[in-house]
């Protein structure tokens, strides 16, 4: 062991109880130096490289990328003496064991894991801030047999605590193994699973149950004092009519071969908004196709102006111009619908959202008050949004605020889509491919530019007529974007 | 110049900032503040010295860092980036000086000639971080944003009635905080009574940029140096990252209060180049296009241009500052890893100066307890 050292996963910072492996940064056999960064962890605070503690050559690394790991739990051994020669045994012994140890979560107790107080993964206690307590179950030493009476006579010892029959031997030596002392619940007061009486539920189980359309009293609790948990409930929704069941084994699908994905971070969130706003508004979507050839003539033009030498100009940037010059004319499909307040919010500013397609996901990061930006500046915009977006250091107060939003379907090829509304927007634009196309120009069939939109609004509050118009004119512009200028100013 | 407008280089902020040394390693001879002209005398060695220790504090830094990742500490607050504001004002105090610093004058504290292991007791968690003050003209690390300012505009008071100023080889007192902290209460009554009772007193401010993750703009809609003219005494802004700027200005500004002309606000304009401390993560809040604008205005490689243009240091000397700076370093980590957990009995000390018979029997029956377990040193 003086020459494998384990290194444990740290709690990086005050009080946390896990973290995400990222990337390792070194393989098994790397030699490596002294605080030589090894390996990439996210916690709940920040993702951070850790330095190695010894130098020397790696010599295994338990955890893979992409694993959630306890405070407490080796993650990589280091051979700090790889000069020594092979080692006698087949990598470091001591592994089996403290990954054991480390996996040993106590029983649940009164308060549920996660919450302040209660037990945390490792076998914590969770806490609001602090480096927390330790958790030290198993160190205490046995009292000296002889110490009983000083013990008993000192006034620090609890009255009354001095057992009335003496210990029948003294309690054993230090443990050799300290095995972890897993405070099993004392023959659990209560059964686990209530038979009679009240069902015992929190209400946003409660009110999930109601939703999902399942009976309480038909399940039986997994929680603290028998009580019924998120997952039962959802366990109960999931299983089919329990009656029926009919044996449908016609097994023709490996699981093996299905891979499990755990939904968190901006999938999950991207599932929760997408599910909010497809069920709360009323979605319309209407599609115009457009000839844009004098939108890529015009963009050609910006290209060779000396003041739009050094940024980047694509035909996003028109798009979004047609739309905040189109929501000009109809302020009303820049508004949102308030339940709470039995109110249309009408916005005198517009922050532009942007569809990003990210390697963490879909992110909808918005230009602020866009409307009030030159041609210029919103390029300027547009393109630091994005790169920022693709760089993954998207702050989320560009991701807050978005009243309408632009989905550049186009840049993978397809012609357009319904695109569902980003909560609380009213509208949005799905801006498909721009394809070269037969289309009947001036009475002749030419080959032109063209794309097609697709709006979609929520009914609520925009009418057919004025989600129409607002549509045609974003397409009047892209037509024709000069001419629209100047007839619109 | 009137409102506190500088000199300054193309660098500066709008306002400008005293500075002695650009970014690219060009010293300016001189500079003005509110009239004040500003400057330095630095002998060959002096030069090699500030450079020495702006060298030592960031590898200490680094080094605490990576304890910290590694499970040592349970917290660290660097100051990667400050280096300069911290070594400057830090060698800028005279012997008899008082600082009353925050959790991250690491720098500060190194200039003082104090043991770097100081305060990594308290980081480790293996005691309170308390430490003889009066000893090392170094009060405590103060965690609680801004009470320092009071503490010390209250020690700057009894300094003066201890007749101890107006003289130069009066006493001063500076105060270390950040931007953050002029939201304080604290902060703005400290500037009320050394402004009102003419306290020997330098408020020196790190403006950093960031307060944890709010930024600048969410704490003042002036430069915060103008704010001083609004308590009555002057208020002068220089380049944070710039020591010589910071050494001539604290001179200057100590050296007044020692000889009773009052405190005087500096604001050390400069960037935290790491996170709020080891449990932030400075990518959720700001962007690296920022960041990297500011490692051109490093600190260390302005002075390191400068000491080669002048060809007072070639290679062989940053390599020999380098591998010293390592050496401490490790010893540094050697030393923290040794420090011996305290023992329980050791919460009784350093509660009363002279002891209390209360609890002296308090603590003759915790050591009894103690004893009566089995392999008990005790």
């Amino acid at each position: 062991m003086s020459r494998i050292k384990e290194f444990n996963l740290p709690d990086l910072g005050e009080g946390l109880t896990e973290g995400e492996i990222l990337a390792w940064l070194v393989k098994v056999g790397d030699t490596i130096e002294l605080n030589q960064p090894i390996v990439e962890v996210e916690t709940a605070k920040a993702a951070v490289e850790i330095p190695a503690k010894w130098g020397g050559v790696v010599s295994r690394i338990y955890v893979e990328a992409g694993t959630t790991v306890e405070v407490g739990a080796p993650i990589v051994a280091i051979d700090t003496d790889p000069s020594a020669g092979p080692l006698p045994g087949d990598g470091p012994v001591p592994s089996a064991e403290s990954l054991a140890a480390v996996e040993i979560a106590p029983a649940e107790g009164a308060v549920e894991p996660g919450l302040i107080g209660g037990p945390a993964p490792g076998g914590r206690t969770a806490v609001l801030v602090g480096y927390g307590p330790k958790s030290t179950t198993a160190k205490r030493r046995p009292r000296t047999s002889s110490a009983s009476a000083t013990a008993a006579s000192a006034p620090t010892a609890p009255p009354g605590a001095a057992p009335v029959v003496p210990p029948v031997a003294p309690p054993p030596p230090a443990p050799v193994v300290p095995a972890p002392v897993v405070p099993a619940p004392a023959a659990s007061p209560v059964p686990a699973a209530r038979t009679s009486g009240p069902v015992l539920a929190k209400p946003p189980v409660r009110k999930l149950a109601r939703d999902l359309g399942v009976d309480l009293a038909t399940i039986t609790g997994s929680g603290p004092l028998g009580s019924v948990t998120r997952d039962d409930v959802q366990q109960a929704a999931a299983a089919p009519a329990s009656v029926a069941a009919p044996v449908v084994t016609t097994a023709s699908f490996d699981t093996s071969r299905e891979q499990r994905i755990p939904v968190k971070g901006v999938r999950k969130l991207t599932a929760e908004n997408m599910v909010a706003s497809a069920f709360t508004a009323p979605h319309v979507t209407e599609f115009l196709t457009v000839d844009v050839t004098r939108t890529m003539k015009t963009i050609e033009k910006l290209k060779e102006r000396r003041d739009f030498r050094d940024v980047r100009i694509s035909p996003l940037l028109l798009v979004a111009k047609a739309v905040l010059l189109a929501v000009e004319r109809h302020p009303m499909v820049n508004s949102s619908w308030s339940a709470a307040t039995n109110e249309i919010v009408v916005k005198d500013y517009v922050n532009l959202g942007i569809a990003a397609a990210t390697e963490r996901g879909l992110i909808v990061p918005n230009v602020k008050d866009a409307g009030r930006l030159s041609l210029r500046e919103l390029a300027e915009a547009l393109n630091t949004l994005v790169q920022v977006a693709k760089s993954g250091k998207t702050p989320p107060s560009d991701m807050a605020g978005g009243t309408l939003s632009i989905t550049n379907v186009g840049v993978f090829g397809v012609d357009t889509g319904t695109p569902i509304l980003p909560p609380g927007e009213s509208a949005i634009l799905a801006f498909g491919a721009i394809r070269p196309m037969p289309w009947v120009h001036k009475y002749k069939i030419k080959i032109r530019q063209v794309t097609t939109l697709g709006l979609s609004f929520d009914h609520r509050i925009i009418d057919g007529e004025l989600g129409s118009k607002f549509l045609r004119d974003i397409g009047d512009f892209l037509t024709d974007p000069e001419g629209t200028l100047l007839a619109w100013a | 110049m009137a409102n506190g407008e500088s000199t300054a280089g193309a660098d500066a902020p709008a306002g400008g900032f005293v500075q002695l040394l650009t970014p690219d390693g060009e010293r300016v001879d001189s500079a003005t503040a509110d009239g004040v002209t500003y400057s330095v005398d630095f002998t060959d060695d002096e030069y090699r010295e500030l450079y020495r220790d702006l060298v030592t504090v960031r590898r200490l830094d680094a080094e605490a860092t990576a304890l910290q990742r590694q499970g040592e500490l349970g917290i660290w607050a660097s100051l990667l980036g400050q280096e300069a504001a911290q070594v400057g004002s830090g060698r800028a105090m005279r012997p008899q000086d008082m600082a009353f610093p925050t959790y991250r004058e690491h720098g500060v504290l190194y200039t003082r000639g104090i043991d770097p292991i100081m305060p990594f007791g308290l980081f480790r968690g293996v005691d309170q971080g308390g430490w003889d003050a009066n000893e090392h003209r170094f009060n405590g690390y103060t965690i609680v944003i801004g009470s320092q300012t009071l503490h010390a505009t209250g020690y700057a008071m009894g300094v003066t009635m201890d007749g101890k100023t107006g003289t130069p080889d009066g006493e001063a007192v500076i105060a270390y905080f950040g931007d953050g902290a002029t939201s304080q209460g604290e902060v703005n009554e400290a500037f009320v009574w050394a402004g009102v009772f003419h306290a020997p007193m330098v408020f020196f401010c790190q403006n950093n940029q960031y307060a944890i993750s709010e930024p600048l703009e969410r704490q003042t809609r002036i430069p915060l140096y103008r704010r001083a003219a609004g308590y009555g005494f002057p208020g002068v802004r220089i380049d944070g990252n710039d020591v010589l700027a910071s050494f001539a200005v604290t001179r200057a500004a100590l050296d007044n209060a020692r000889n009773g002309q009052g405190p005087t606000l500096i604001e050390a304009y400069t960037y935290r180049m790491g996170a709020h401390t080891s449990s932030d993560d400075p990518t959720r809040y700001r962007i690296a296009s920022e960041v990297e604008s500011w490692k051109a205005k490093d600190p260390i490689s302005r002075l390191r241009a400068f000491l080669t243009k002048q060809q007072l240091g070639d290679d062989s000397f940053f390599d020999e500052v380098d591998e010293s700076a390592k050496t401490l370093a490790l010893s540094l980590r050697e030393r923290v890893l040794s420090m011996p957990d305290p023992q329980p009995i050791s919460m009784f000390d350093n509660v009363y100066p002279h002891g209390s018979a209360e609890l002296d029997l308090q603590r003759s029956q915790f050591a009894d307890y103690h004893a009566s377990f089995e392999g008990s040193d005790h």
